[in-house]
């Protein structure tokens, strides 16, 4: 039985370029989020967002590198550096596909809407802001087609790291970073590869993207306190606040790690997803096809819902999500789900879209190593359909051997993915 | 854990086909195997400022009547065009998703470009018109899942779905995804990819992609293995699989297999952001690793279903790639790429690709390397010049995407309908 590890993690959120930073601004339960500086946003309804403070030369990208790609795959390649530095393997370099003893190694990356933002700024130069709709073609840059299909960002990762195994983009909304990192497993698992860079990156923050969750009032409008706008499971959330970033991490065969002394932070254990087949944006109360999800991906590691030591909550503070993810875990742990940590790191980095997902894996396997589960930012209020320990305002020493973490986006997909810090015992 | 079960050879049992080669799988296959050519000038724009005037359209497709006018209004045409081809695959197989557990069904498809003519209107209106004229839709029809997640709403489909994105390769990815699926214990999968992208914005951006035909004249427009080979011509369309555990297939009755999938991989060239590596060694490397998957040598396989980039330096590349793969065989094994007649429809081309060999087999007859004059003796290739009769029992199917993906698809004839395979 081929077992997944996770042997690198590197993090590009808002609050700061890498995983101490981020691990930081976590346990100190700080917010990043902020009134959107990117451009003015006082026609938008929500006027808040999770930015990140980036700067691509001084994080290494080169001017082509920068010149050529939208900011998702900016980040994506400095966490996917982090990533592949912390795992100490050295990749690169030419490779021989005949050559039996070397590993597979795939990429396996999120992103629920791509080069967004870059495909925005330039229709609005080739179009002159939107008058005509025969776009001036001399005024289109070299690099669009980069940005209209984003398996761009595979592509980028796996030429940084000579990675020539299966490599594609995962594009599930919501789920994207989850998912990615689900399936990179599965590659693993299946013999597929035997290292997958694995992970998720979103750069949404432009008009359009703001303009579209204003249009459906998905976003909070609590533009006079950004700070404390994201409030997952308080009484008085009133919906997301965007926010962009990158997590990527080394998944690895675990003999293949320990057969070169890697760090392992834990295995996963399990991953499954659902669809809730209902409606887009909407979603029943009753949280069952997250319930379903969250079931499948614990019995495939054999795990007991009781031996679950932490729960990351997709948490994005929509009045429904919330309470279909609440409804969720009553499901799938009964009696457990009154006394796990339960904890939305979105209270403090935003959500980033598809690239969220794979930040919170980094966060529960950096909760796991570190022996401290983050709290969900800004909770003042109970909501009496919201009645699990949310881990509020303040960090929590805890030793996390087994944690749960769960998304659910746009398109009905539910995700849901076990991290265990594993024994040979077991 | 519960074990994938590796042995297990998913089979193809639905197809549904809208090309500009025809609206229905069999209409498609009539005009491919006439060789018809169905690349023409642009009409639902006026690209004459454009250096790509020429694409593949699809002509008399009537969305609302296929899929209802509020569905329509909702979405984008790439999303029409796959959720279309959904309903064709499903009559096809007969397959009810209403008739078994709504775990038991996934989508697996792949996307492209995503929704072009939707999210360039809307942008067109947050710029010139303000915040307030932006759809409520826009936030579910533009991004690349939309597809995927409003086929799962409609048939009411709640198993592990998924939306993979590698270019032009997508089509065979997503196979390998429904394959992945099944083999964790979802008994059927939609698959299959779509694509629209004959927009200003979305052509824009495909030409500066360097691979497009600057021909206004059809006949010239995208001519695979070709000594005049210039590039190819977008074309638009969905494709949709239906694709079953072999042992459910069997207990539910399906009316046909089509073929199993019985072997894939896939590479990536990894060797720059846009052109393929100059060594076609990983791309061999995908075909000779999906034979490795479907226990199959070089002489079993009875047809290559090419990428056929219908650029001289890819065409290239794609014929080394065979030579290294095939060795002493790849002189012998009938290659073609009937997409000349139509374009490329990114991974939405794969999966007709997909889909052909799928009706080659079943008919026993290969079509022909599409819109080709002059094949360039050089390339050492059987390309098929007429629609050939002979019998099909393996079909290797590949794909490139942009950046360097490289997939390798292996179907192979059932003997028996509906073998068990515990």
């Amino acid at each position: 039985m081929r077992r997944t590890a996770i042997t690198g993690i590197g993090v590009v959120a808002p609050g700061g370029t890498g995983s101490k930073e981020f691990w930081h601004l976590l346990t100190d339960g700080r917010t990043a989020t902020r009134r959107l500086s990117f451009f003015d946003p006082s026609q938008f309804r929500s006027q808040v967002a999770a930015e990140c403070d980036f700067d691509p030369a001084a994080a290494g990208l080169t001017p082509q590198e920068i010149a050529r790609n939208d900011r998702f795959i900016q980040f994506a390649l400095v966490a996917a550096t982090e990533a592949v530095t912390d795992s100490g393997l050295e990749l690169g370099g030419d490779a021989d596909p005949a050559d039996p003893d070397q590993p597979l190694v795939a990429v396996s990356m999120g992103s629920a809407v791509g080069a967004t933002t870059r495909l925005e700024d330039e229709y609005v130069i080739a179009s002159n802001s939107g008058r005509d709709w025969l776009v001036d073609p001399s005024y289109a840059s070299s690099f669009l087609y980069h940005a209209l299909v984003p398996s761009c960002l595979a592509t980028e990762v796996a030429y940084r790291f000579a990675a020539h195994g299966p490599a594609h983009v995962v594009s599930t909304g919501c789920t994207s970073g989850i998912d990615a990192v689900g399936y990179g497993h599965q590659l693993i698992v299946d013999g597929e590869a035997d290292i997958v860079i694995a992970g998720a990156s979103d750069a949404p923050l432009s008009p359009i993207s703001i303009a579209c969750f204003d249009a459906i009032r998905a976003t909070s409008a609590r533009n006079d306190d950004p700070e404390h706008a994201s409030r997952p499971f308080d009484a008085t959330r009133d919906g997301f606040v965007m926010g962009e970033g990158s997590a990527v991490l080394v998944l690895e065969e675990l003999a293949h790690a320990r057969a070169r002394g890697a760090h392992v932070y834990c295995e996963v254990t399990g991953y499954a997803a659902r669809s809730n087949a209902f409606h887009m944006t909407g979603l029943k109360a009753d949280g069952l096809d997250m319930a379903v999800a969250i079931s499948d991906a614990l019995r495939q590691g054999h795990t007991d819902p009781a031996r679950i030591d932490y729960v990351n909550a997709h948490g994005s503070g929509t009045k429904q999500n919330d309470r279909h993810e609440t409804a969720a875990f009553k499901k799938a742990l009964g009696q457990h789900a009154y006394t796990v940590p339960v904890s939305s790191i979105k209270s403090m980095v935003g959500h980033s879209l598809g690239a969220i997902g794979a930040i919170e894996v980094a966060a529960c396997a950096l909760a796991i190593e570190n022996r401290v589960v983050p709290p969900t930012a800004n909770w003042a209020r109970p909501d009496p359909e919201c009645d699990l320990d949310y881990v509020p305002n303040i960090a929590r020493d805890h030793d996390v051997t087994v944690a749960l973490s769960v998304g659910s986006g746009f398109g009905g997909f539910q995700s849901a993915i076990v991290l265990d810090r594993g024994s040979d015992a077991r | 854990m519960i074990a994938a079960r590796p042995a297990l050879r998913p089979v193809v049992t639905g197809v549904g086909v809208i090309a500009p080669s025809g609206i229905g799988t069999e209409e498609h296959w009539r005009s491919t195997l006439r060789g018809e050519l169905r690349v023409k000038p642009i009409t639902s724009f006026d690209a004459s400022r454009y250096t790509t005037t020429l694409a593949g359209q699809i002509d008399g497709f009537d969305p609302a009547g296929r899929l209802g006018g509020r569905l329509v209004l909702q979405t984008d045409r790439w999303t029409w065009l796959g959720m279309a081809a959904t309903e064709l695959a499903l009559s096809d197989a007969s397959y009810d998703p209403a008739a078994h557990d709504p775990y038991a069904t996934s989508v697996v498809f792949a996307a492209g470009s995503g929704g072009n003519d939707f999210g360039q209107r809307e942008i067109q209106r947050l710029w010139s018109l303000g915040r307030q004229a932006v759809s409520v839709y826009q936030s579910i029809a533009w991004f690349y899942a939309a597809t995927t997640g409003q086929t799962s709403i409609r048939h009411g489909l709640k198993g592990p779905s998924a939306v993979v994105v590698t270019d032009a390769a997508g089509g065979l990815d997503s196979l390998a995804q429904a394959r992945r699926t099944i083999r964790r214990g979802t008994p059927a999968v939609l698959a299959g990819a779509a694509e629209a992208g004959l927009t200003p914005y979305a052509l824009t951006c495909q030409i500066t992609g360097g691979r497009l035909s600057t021909s206004s004249e059809p006949k010239a427009g995208y001519k695979p293995f070709d000594r005049s080979a210039g590039g190819h011509v977008p074309a638009e369309g969905g494709v949709t699989l239906v694709v079953e555990d072999p042992a459910s297939a069997a207990a539910r009755g399906a009316p046909k297999i089509y073929a199993e999938i019985a072997g894939y991989a896939a590479t990536h060239d990894a060797a720059h952001h846009r052109d393929p590596s100059p060594d076609p060694r990983w791309y061999a490397e995908a075909m000779r690793r999906a034979l490795v998957d479907a226990d199959l040598s070089p002489a079993d396989v009875d047809v290559i279903f090419a990428d056929g980039a219908g650029s001289r330096d890819l065409d290239d590349l794609e014929a080394r790639a065979i030579h290294l793969a095939f060795g002493a065989h790849a002189e012998h094994v009938p290659v073609t790429a009937p997409q000349g007649l139509i374009g490329r429809m990114c991974a939405g081309g794969s999966a007709l690709a997909a889909a052909n060999a799928l009706l080659s087999i079943r008919d026993g007859v290969i079509p022909a390397v599409g819109n080709l004059d002059d094949p360039l003796p050089q390339y050492r290739l059987d390309l098929v010049r007429e629609p050939r009769e002979t019998p099909v029992r393996v079909a290797m199917v590949n794909a490139r995407g942009y950046g360097g993906f490289n997939s390798s698809l292996i179907l192979r004839a059932v003997e028996t309908p509906a073998r068990g395979d515990s």
